[in-house]
């Protein structure tokens, strides 16, 4: 049985000291050691970004590829082995603007695999610049004088996207974000993992204490049923996003494998490539 | 007797016209006929003038033909449009409906039939294309019995009693026509054709067919016209061998997808077109750098922007090989004929993996749509080669170390293991990485992968890199295309002969990287040469001239009005040059 040690690598992060990342990569070693899994059954997809590097930083598979094109590549993976367990990650500007409209689409899509994005709400490998997550009135070095644009919020377009697993963690809580990423993963279909991972250096108002004031889990919600989307849009919207937990899970709907016909159900990976001289007659003769 | 018929048939869009078509090129097909189809048509769904230009032949045939001998009219619209094509001695076959004219003093017969009205007492006024079938079924002579086979492919779901209805109405159709004619020599008696039964299929098929005979188990795209037909192959098809199609939101999803998939072992592919091709570049670039293989199809459309996007151009060319940021290996080829396109499909897979790099599949349009009698294709000629692909267990690897996927190799082609394989975990990015693909910025590092993946083309071993029809060691005039204009430049080669002029051809299959010892003595041995292509700037000639040189010898035939070449395009602009040479433009254009 591999522990969480065995998806370290001897790669020292680039990530600057107190980075949120640095849990989001402890939590998926971690989550992925509770899960039972060995590191070559485990590809991590990332996108571009200080978060990006996040795939170099986990002794797995790991793919890290084009900004905002972390989702396309992660389901192109999970279709052709569906036995791999995918994990993609990447940071809010990847996700929610160069990405959207991937995030949209691979939320609907309902293929079974695990999105994390590390929301710090500003790009910082770029050195601080507005992110679409930077709430109106963010100053940043591209809003000098504030921004003018609202923050969006994911939560609530992944649940109206027709998401079936939503969840929302925090740096800060380790153990909270690991137990996400290991439902997130059990899911049977596309689960958002939204992360509040804190830039320590450019963004100095969305900092650990900051949410750590705000932040409300959700199982503190008297009665809340992660089942009902309409209560979870409500709570999402009442909190204005700061809350954490599963948020909505549907564990009726099928994912998108369970639904392709003829999909088949050993890795596609390892299909035979030939087939029979019969089969192929039978092909041409349709266009005789 | 003739030995060679060219029918058109046009009307408004959404009319049937397509189905017209269809229904009697499928027929002649299947009497053995060799045919050529091409739709002239608009980005809309109803409305605006289309057609569908047909030849029919007794010897196998890859182009458009010049003229037309009958035209099948439902509106005025399309006689007005099309009478020039009609030779004389030509006929026109017209809906009586709207009063149909034609212009005097040609010679073109004039006959209306009531296809509308026929139909209409048959039941059903759609049917008056099945009239125009039986009208056109009787000038040629052919028994209308032969068009029934595909009639019930046709209509056969919808019951017996629709295709006994179609049936009268090409049947009524023929009579009309036998009555009008009365015997009069107008009749063009098709000579019999070999009664083989040969496929008849677009080029898009071919690919798709091809793609799936060369084990591709999955597919990302975005519809776009003219590679639409290749997704939705593969989406009726796929199921029967456990893949999977999927429609992405755009062509960046599709390209990456596909790419995500390859790099997880499964054969994958994209097919777009131009604007679609555009914004793939990114991805492709990442193919190259994580030498991950990928095969995209480019059916190329009228440019730029959306440009003419159902009309016929070759202006990809030079944004398929250069297209992309940064320097990459890549692969370009281009099928000359329908038959090759299967094959090619089906190969470039193989090279995909072979070379661990992205491979474009050149198409156009005219290759794309065109729907054309195709020799039988041999599945046994299809092979599987996966490169470098580890299968089996691999030894266990030091402590934590990497599986060296970048090694530096003398081929430049490095070990690949799939992702879920024990012992050979890596890492996989687009940024500069070393052996074992973790980020590297050294300047020895970089050098180092930098030469390994350019290497990895110098010796590429490609089958037929050049389709070449040489008749004489030195000739007056070597002709150079690419993709579909094959049978216009066979066919304007031939007509050059019968004037005395010696004419090799070389039809180029592996656009990049180049063949230039291929090329190169061809050119060198030609005392003229002209490259015949579809685009405005003379990309196929400027990439010749980059790579052989001899620019001084080197003229252009151009045609970007959106209308495929004729092989009398071919011949007239050769001949215009061949008076004038060295030509004091560099181009002649259509």
């Amino acid at each position: 049985m591999a522990t969480f040690k065995d998806f370290r690598n001897d790669v020292k992060p680039n990530w600057c000291p107190g980075c949120g990342d640095f849990s989001v990569q402890a939590a998926i070693q971690r989550a992925a050691a509770n899960l039972g899994l060995e590191p070559h059954q485990l590809a991590v997809i990332s996108g571009i970004g200080c978060s990006g590097r996040i795939s170099g930083y986990i002794h797995s598979y790991g793919f890290h590829g084009t900004h905002g094109r972390v989702l396309p590549l992660a389901q192109g993976v999970k279709m052709a082995n569906r036995d791999l367990t995918v994990i993609a990650a990447g940071g809010d500007g990847d996700g929610f603007a160069i990405g959207m409209g991937h995030t949209v689409h691979a939320i609907r899509r309902n293929i079974d695999i695990t999105y994390i994005v590390m929301d710090n709400q500003i790009y910082g490998l770029t050195k601080g610049q507005t992110s679409p997550r930077s709430a109106a009135g963010f100053q940043t070095k591209s809003t000098p004088y504030g921004s003018i644009e609202p923050a969006l919020s994911p939560l609530e377009i992944a649940l109206s996207a027709g998401a079936t697993f939503v969840a929302q963690g925090f740096s800060s809580d380790l153990k909270e974000l690991t137990s996400l990423i290991e439902e997130g993963v059990k899911h049977k279909g596309f689960a958002l993992i939204n992360v509040f991972s804190p830039c320590v250096t450019y963004n100095k108002v969305n900092t650990y204490e900051w949410f750590k004031e705000r932040l409300v889990k959700i199982s503190d919600i008297e009665g809340y049923d992660p089942s009902d989307r309409e209560k979870a849009m409500q709570t999402v919207m009442k909190y204005d996003g700061l809350v954490t937990g599963i948020i909505y899970q549907n564990k009726e709907q099928k994912s998108y494998q369970e639904l392709v016909p003829g999909y088949s159900e050993t890795p596609l990976a390892e299909a035979e490539l030939k087939m029979s001289k019969e089969k192929f007659a039978e092909l041409v003769a349709e266009f005789m | 007797m003739i030995e060679q018929l060219s029918w058109k048939v046009g009307g408004q869009q959404g009319e049937g016209i397509e189905s017209t078509g269809e229904i009697f090129s499928t027929a002649l097909n299947r009497l053995g006929y060799y045919l050529y189809g091409y739709r002239h048509f608009s980005s809309r769904i109803k409305g605006g003038h289309t057609n569908n230009k047909i030849r029919v032949s007794t010897k196998p045939v890859r182009a458009v033909a010049d003229d037309l001998d009958i035209l099948v009219a439902f509106d005025q619209e399309t006689i007005d449009f099309n009478f020039h094509e009609l030779h004389s001695g030509g006929i026109v076959i017209a809906d009586a409906k709207f009063n149909p004219v034609i212009p005097e003093g040609k010679g073109v017969a004039l006959y209306a039939v009531p296809f509308t009205d026929i139909a209409t007492q048959l039941g059903n006024p759609l049917m008056k294309n099945m009239v125009a079938i039986g009208a056109t079924s009787a000038v040629l002579d052919l028994d209308a019995a032969v068009f029934e086979s595909v009639v019930v492919d046709t209509f056969g779901r919808k019951g017996a009693q629709v295709v006994g209805k179609n049936m009268e109405a090409i049947r009524a159709g023929a009579q009309y026509m036998k009555d009008e004619l009365n015997g009069q020599a107008k009749t063009m008696k098709l000579a019999k054709a070999d009664g083989k039964r040969r496929m008849f299929m677009i080029g898009n098929d071919a690919i798709a067919l091809g793609a799936i005979a060369g084990g591709a188990r999955f597919m990302a795209a975005y519809p776009i016209t003219p590679a639409s037909e290749i997704m939705e192959y593969l989406i009726k098809k796929l199921p029967d061998f456990g893949g999977a199609v999927i429609q992405t939101e755009d062509e960046i999803a599709a390209c990456t997808m596909a790419i995500g998939a390859n790099y997880a072992g499964v054969r994958a592919f994209t097919a777009s077109a131009g604007p679609g091709l555009s914004l793939m570049a990114e991805a492709i670039g990442l193919a190259g750098m994580t030498e991950t293989p990928l095969v995209v199809v480019d059916t190329q459309r009228g440019g730029p922007s959306t440009g003419l996007p159902t009309k016929q151009e070759q202006s990809d060319l030079l944004a398929m090989i250069y297209g992309t940021h940064g320097e990459i290996p890549k692969i370009v080829m281009a099928p000359s004929t329908v038959e090759e396109a299967f094959y090619d499909m089906a190969e470039a897979f193989n090279l995909a993996e072979e070379y661990q790099c992205p491979v474009i599949f050149l198409s156009d349009l005219q290759l794309s749509l065109g729907k054309q009698t195709v020799e039988p294709l041999d599945y046994d000629r299809v092979e599987i080669r996966r490169g470098k692909l580890m299968n089996g267990e691999l030894p266990p690897l030091p402590d934590k170390d990497n599986f060296k996927r970048y090694e530096i190799t003398p081929d430049g082609v490095s070990p690949r293991v799939l992702p879920g394989t024990k012992y050979g975990i890596h890492h996989v990015t687009g940024v500069e990485h070393a052996e074992t693909g973790r980020p590297s910025e050294t300047a020895a590092n970089r050098r180092a992968q930098m030469e390994k993946r350019m290497r990895k083309l110098e010796h590429i071993h490609f089958p037929t890199p050049v389709h070449k029809q040489l008749r004489h060691e030195e000739p007056d005039l070597l002709l150079i295309g690419f993709l579909s204009t094959r049978g216009a430049i066979e066919e304007a080669m031939e007509r050059l002969e019968q004037d005395g002029v010696k004419v090799n051809h070389a039809h180029i299959r592996l656009l990049h990287p180049f063949p230039v010892d291929d090329i190169r003595p061809l050119v060198e041995k030609a005392k003229r040469v002209v490259v015949v292509e579809q685009n405005a700037t003379g990309q196929l000639a400027n990439l010749l001239k980059m790579n052989v040189g001899h620019a001084d010898k080197i003229a252009s035939v151009l045609k970007f009005d959106g209308n495929p070449f004729l092989p009398g395009d071919v011949y007239t602009k050769c001949k215009e040059l061949l008076a004038q040479w060295p030509p004091l433009k560099i181009s002649a254009m259509m």
